[in-house]
């Protein structure tokens, strides 16, 4: 057939320049694990590549520049108004450049997506374990992925150089200010002088066109290629073991499934866009320092600083003619540290608990693993109730409770539910473990009840399957680390205690609750033993 | 999960093991019973290829070929069982594998998607050329212009995306594969040819008998960081005096904001609060950076309801001005709520009381709101007395 | 026909059962719960009130003071000198009178965080007879004419920069409202008849600031009105509007939109075809 000759004389040209015909034949057939959440991570792929397309496009027509131009463009309610080249140029693109207001939203939407895509992907990771070894570089990658994006969100949105945009960018001054001696040094830097100056837009704009769009390229390279080499990981599904790979090959139904995928992210976001209005600068008004809107967010991935700044104590110390202002450094840096340094850390935490050092390609139910899933619920649930801090403001309006009592409550109750969240998840974890030890030893209620010739009325159970069985219990339980003893075999005593007494206290934390899985002397006892 | 039985046909597969490759001395390996294994083996000291079974270790496993147990040893060496990994489950065929018909349906479901996907771009390109949004119905044109975009695009991309995906499901072989997973970790004769090709590569520099060379490289290296972060100097000038002046300055007009009206005291009524800037300010050589620091309210309260005494000596008949940046990280003040006397920053809800300086009753401001001492001029019309005595908006380290 | 259900025994189904169990049967089921109550409100839900017109009557003093006495004086005090209740009202103005009661928020009828727009008990003459006793008592603001109204001259871009520096920090860019302490707020623009935006900046109610004539001129505030009636009317471009919040809710659309529907797309992707 001619595509046969066609795509023969390709690949011929190809081989002979490159050697690609070994690269082929390891590849097309390349085993990928399927699972709709192993497609969590390719959202944010996809919408980066979304990113990169629609963000050219803009380029086309935005002006990074803040000198100031008087409007007399189309928008009737901002006519004849100073505002600067970025806030017009930014106008023009949304109502003279034709399909430039769509993909304005498109790139917009996009940004939400890409940041809440990551987020469910490291979830996933997370409750998974797939941070384990040989991964914890991943999830390092993914970790400064995550944390540059809401960087990089931030130069995006300001750019349009709008009032919304242009608080933050105030904020954003004030908190830099607020560093202890280098403070005010980097803040003149950063805005080439006073706020707002004339060099903030147009340094934001390389930052979020190049800068940090190529460490992005990089890193996900990177990140992907590792994932592409190491093999993708995989449920603890029958027929899966820490020695293979179980899936579909990479040619024809992987490439259809992801690249389609691709097609389905940019098709869902585009329909989003074209329904709904997101980032409409021309209501906002261009930025004007003395001015400022009710109801002022950031987007949504920077809502847990915005919660923090709002809930923070009004503390201030002032010592030998120098200030330091913990109600803006608290938000700014301890509570980022708190939450990011055991998020980028915990694979290495986990490790040094369990001492566990061996290669890991199948996956956990988070069931399994109760302390960590509870840790991490614990991580979220503050993360999310900083975020909803930041919208005080719109909860009152909308429940008709005032202000300073939601805040009040969020600053008491940000003590009290992540803990509590913590227990409920473990508790919940443990309670679905026994569910699962109980399945397999008594196996499943049928709803059928029985009574028997002495009177007594049963339900029936029926024994599950033995795949099920054994899918229920090849899980590893670890118990907690000993101490050992406290000295060798000469009776010298043993250097590093404390490290080895504190690992001991950890590993008890993490292991001390705990649901055996039955074994199948279990089951026969109980059947031969006459009982459910 | 598989209601199936396993019976062996898919091939006996090596039991669920936690983890491939050999554990160097620390990896957990507890099985579920009866085992009292510790997790730190620099105690017991035992070697931990303890699986039979295990493929590192080559020695075939006692029952690892059928049958539904598995017995393995475990720390201490006694004998546990666990269930065998069932293998794959059988395969089930869907209807277009078995049903010519069936896989036809499914072929034209799959043409339908690309087909409305055509349709798409082609309502993209007709609307793109058919609506030109300007004149007076402009913003009308683009929301029609937007949806009609949006929808084009967005269905030609989802039912590709949809077709492709469709078409795998449904046609394309769903037979599970498996392949190998070689272990990470190198074999020991590239890991010993690695080390070798290193240690010959790194006699061949000498670096660990030329200290001269490594010193003095070390030396060259170091530094060069240094040329990457100081042409970043001239990127702003050094903080200076500009934080601790406004434009404000003895006799200075207060006018309002952005209207530029110069203020008669007389004419200002209780209650009110009105934005106001220096008179002149943009003339000044950075009129924002300037408007972006002397941004002032003015409020008129009953001269007995001042508390303070300074605040009173610095008003005009009950009427005060107070900077509008507030004191936590700048955001404009603005909000003056006229029957408590309580001014509320919307960002972060930092609430001053004027009747008391401006004192901070609630939120994360940690200083009062500065005040500008007011006067009036001959003709009526408010003035500043002078600048304000302390530096507005946010604290910073060299603030005192 | 029948296939054994996963993971459970083989169950027969009768021929009406076998058509009731449609894989999407629950699904649309649903919607057609939620379209039908969706439409029961609409039909219950009560109709807001019509806004008055623009032409006004004139109103009586006695008529207004025998009003006065019967429905205000309570809180107000006999003279409206004021009470442990209400505040005095002489010198507030007609403006202030027409401003209350034409909006429903006096009488007040709980005395909470703040008083509350509701339904006007009030027919525009009555309104008028109680502005004019209240005028009565003492020189105030007075009621805007037409001319101080009317719209065709005025400039919706300046009036938005005015509305941005004075009135958007406590009611939101667009108008949409926002909070303000201890459960108070600044109630939405929108809708709102442009006489009592008119009257509110000049007699400042409850917790607004007042804005007086000399410092936010007739010319001032008929822009504000057209910026803010010229915006409330135009079309939105990029689609819904989520309210006018901001980010937020762009945030929340993000998530169960976005994020849901790729979700939902992925589960698709995922799930083995029949």
């Amino acid at each position: 057939m001619a595509l046969e000759q066609i795509a023969g004389k390709t690949a011929n040209e190809i081989d002979e320049r490159f050697g690609s015909a070994n690269f082929v034949k390891r590849s097309a057939r390349k085993v990928f694990p399927d699972h709709w959440s192993f497609l969590l991570g390719e959202i944010a792929l996809y919408s980066f590549i979304i990113l990169l397309l629609t963000g050219t496009f803009l380029t086309l027509w935005f002006k990074p520049s803040q000198m100031e131009v008087i409007y007399d463009g189309s928008y009737v309610p901002l006519r004849g108004l100073p505002m600067s080249e970025a806030y017009a140029s930014t106008l023009h693109i949304s109502f003279d450049v034709r399909g430039g207001l769509i993909i304005r939203q498109i790139h917009h939407w996009a940004a939400l997506i890409f940041v809440g895509a990551m987020v469910v992907h490291m979830c996933r990771v997370f409750f998974t374990g797939a941070f384990r070894k040989p991964r914890e570089t991943n999830w390092l990658i993914g970790s400064i992925l995550i944390m540059l994006s809401f960087i990089e969100g931030l130069a995006g949105y300001s750019l349009p150089d709008d009032l919304l945009s242009g608080t933050g960018l105030r904020i954003t001054e004030g908190v830099l200010l607020s560093l202890p001696v280098v403070g005010t040094y980097l803040s003149f830097f950063l805005f080439g002088g006073e706020f707002p100056g004339e060099d903030i837009i147009p340094r934001l704009y390389i930052a979020h066109v190049l800068l940090i769009p190529g460490i992005f390229l990089a890193l996900i390279t990177v990140h992907v290629m590792l994932v592409w080499y190491q093999k993708h990981t995989q449920y603890p599904f029958p027929g899966r073991t820490e020695k293979n790979a179980v899936g579909y090959p990479f040619f024809p139904v992987y490439t259809a499934k992801a690249g389609g995928f691709f097609f389905i992210t940019f098709g869902v976001t585009t329909l989003l866009s074209a329904f709904a209005s997101i980032n409409p600068v021309w209501l906002f008004g261009p930025y004007n320092p003395g001015e400022i809107s009710a109801g002022s967010q950031p987007d949504w991935y920077m809502g847990f600083l915005e919660g923090s700044l709002r809930l923070f104590p009004n503390w201030e110390t002032s010592l030998w003619g120098y200030t330091v202002s913990w109600n803006v450094l608290g938000p700014a840096l301890i509570i980022p540290g708190l939450l990011f340094t055991p998020m980028i850390l915990y694979p290495f935490i986990e490790r040094w608990v369990t001492g566990d050092n061996a290669e890991h390609h199948v996956l956990d139910r988070p069931r399994n693993v109760p302390t960590r899933t509870g840790l991490g619920v614990m991580a979220l649930v503050t993360w999310l109730m900083l975020l909803a801090a930041g919208a005080n403001d719109l909860i009152a309006v909308a429940f008709h409770m005032s202000i300073n009592t939601i805040t009040w409550g969020f600053r008491v109750l940000i003590f009290i539910v992540p803990p509590l969240a913590y227990v409920v998840t473990k508790r919940i974890c443990l309670g679905l473990q026994r569910r699962d030890r109980d399945l397999v030893l008594h196996g499943r209620e049928t709803g059928r009840i029985v009574r028997l010739p002495n009177g007594e009325m049963i339900e029936v159970h029926e024994p599950i399957p033995d795949a099920r069985k054994w899918e229920l219990t090849q899980h590893l339980v670890r118990q907690p680390a000993e101490i050992g003893p406290l000295t060798d075999a000469n009776g010298v005593p043993r250097r590093r205690i404390l490290a080895a007494k504190v690992r001991a206290k950890v590993s008890k934390f993490y292991f001390e609750d705990r649901v055996e899985p039955p074994t199948p002397a279990d089951v026969h006892e109980l059947e031969s033993s006459g009982q459910h | 999960m598989s209601d199936q039985q396993h019976s062996g046909p898919s091939g006996a597969r090596t039991e669920a093991d936690a983890g491939t490759g050999t554990a160097s001395g620390t990896g957990d390996r507890i099985q579920a019973e009866g085992v009292t294994g510790s997790g730190d083996v620099q105690a017991s000291g035992t070697s931990h290829d303890a699986l039979v079974g295990d493929e590192g270790s080559g020695a075939p496993g006692a029952g690892a070929e059928g049958g539904r147990l598995v017995e393995r040893a475990g720390h201490d060496g006694e004998l546990t069982r666990t269930w065998n990994n069932p293998g794959l489950p059988s395969h089930v065929y869907r209807r277009s594998d078995v049903d010519q018909k069936a896989a036809q349906r499914r072929e034209r479901e799959v043409a339908t998607f690309f087909g409305v996907s055509t349709l798409g771009t082609l309502l993209f390109i007709v609307a793109y050329f058919a609506i030109r949004p300007g004149g007076e119905d402009i913003l009308e044109e683009v929301s029609l212009s937007t949806k009609l975009l949006g929808l084009g695009l967005g269905l030609a991309l989802f039912c590709i995306g949809a077709g492709a995906i469709h078409w795998a499901k449904t046609l394309m072989p769903d037979d599970e594969i498996v392949q190998d997973r070689k272990p990470m970790r190198s074999s020991e004769e590239d890991r010993a040819a690695a080390v070798e090709a290193m240690k010959e590569g790194a006699a061949g520099a000498g670096l660990g008998r030329r200290k001269l060379i490594r010193n003095s490289l070390l030396g060259a290296m170091a530094p060069l960081g240094l040329l990457a972060i100081i042409p970043l100097r001239d990127l702003g000038p050094l903080p200076a005096a500009s934080l601790t002046g406004t434009w404000w300055k003895a006799g200075r007009r207060v006018v309002t904001d952005p209207t530029g009206r110069p203020i008669k005291a007389a004419e200002i009524p209780i209650g009110t609060v009105i934005h106001v800037q220096p008179e002149g300010v943009e003339n000044a050589s950075h009129p924002i950076n300037e408007r972006a620091k002397s941004a002032t309210l003015v409020i008129r309260l009953e001269p007995d309801e001042i508390q303070v005494q300074k605040q009173l000596d610095w008003s005009v008949d009950g009427i005060v001005a107070y900077s509008k940046i507030c004191t936590h990280v700048g955001c404009p003040v603005g909000l003056y709520e006229q029957q408590t006397h309580h001014l509320l920053c919307p960002c972060h809800q930092s609430t001053y009381d004027v009747t008391r300086d401006c004192a901070v009753i609630f939120g994360p401001a940690a200083r009062p709101l500065p005040q500008l001492p007011l006067d009036v001029d001959e003709e009526g019309y408010l003035v500043a007395r002078e600048d304000f005595q302390e530096p507005v908006g946010p604290s910073y380290w060299e603030r005192g | 026909m029948t296939r054994p259900r996963p993971g459970g025994p083989a169950v027969l189904l009768g021929a009406l059962s076998r058509r009731r169990r449609h894989r999407l049967a629950p699904t649309l089921l649903l919607l057609l719960a939620l379209a039908a109550m969706g439409g029961a409100y609409t039909a219950f839900a009560p109709t807001p009130q019509a806004e008055a017109s623009n032409g006004l009557p004139s109103g009586s003093v006695d008529a207004g003071r025998e009003l006065f006495l019967k429905n205000c004086s309570s809180c107000h005090g006999l003279n409206a000198e004021g009470g442990s209740d209400g505040p005095s009202l002489v010198g507030v103005g007609a403006a202030s009178v027409d401003f209350q009661v034409s909006t429903g928020r006096m009488p007040a009828a709980q005395l909470g965080a703040q008083v509350e727009e509701k339904r006007s008990q009030f027919t525009a003459q009555q309104i008028a007879d109680l502005a004019a006793y209240v005028a009565s008592l003492g020189p105030g603001p007075a009621i805007p004419d037409e001319s101080e109204l009317d719209l065709s001259d005025a400039d919706p871009a300046r009036g938005g920069e005015i509305y941005r520096t004075n009135c958007s920090m406590c009611h939101n860019y667009a108008g949409s409202g926002g909070a303000l302490t201890e459960g108070k707020y600044a109630p939405s623009l929108r809708g709102v008849n442009p006489r009592h935006i008119y009257e509110a900046m000049l007699t400042g109610p409850q917790s607004m600031p007042v804005f007086g004539d000399h410092t936010m001129t007739p010319e001032d505030k008929r822009d504000i009105i057209a910026f803010l009636k010229t915006t409330e009317d135009e079309p939105s471009p990029g689609g819904a509007t989520l309210g006018k919040l901001g980010p937020v809710t762009e945030g929340g659309v993000g998530w169960l939109v976005g994020i849901g529907g790729l979700i939902g797309c992925a589960v698709w992707l995922g799930a083995k075809a029949r």
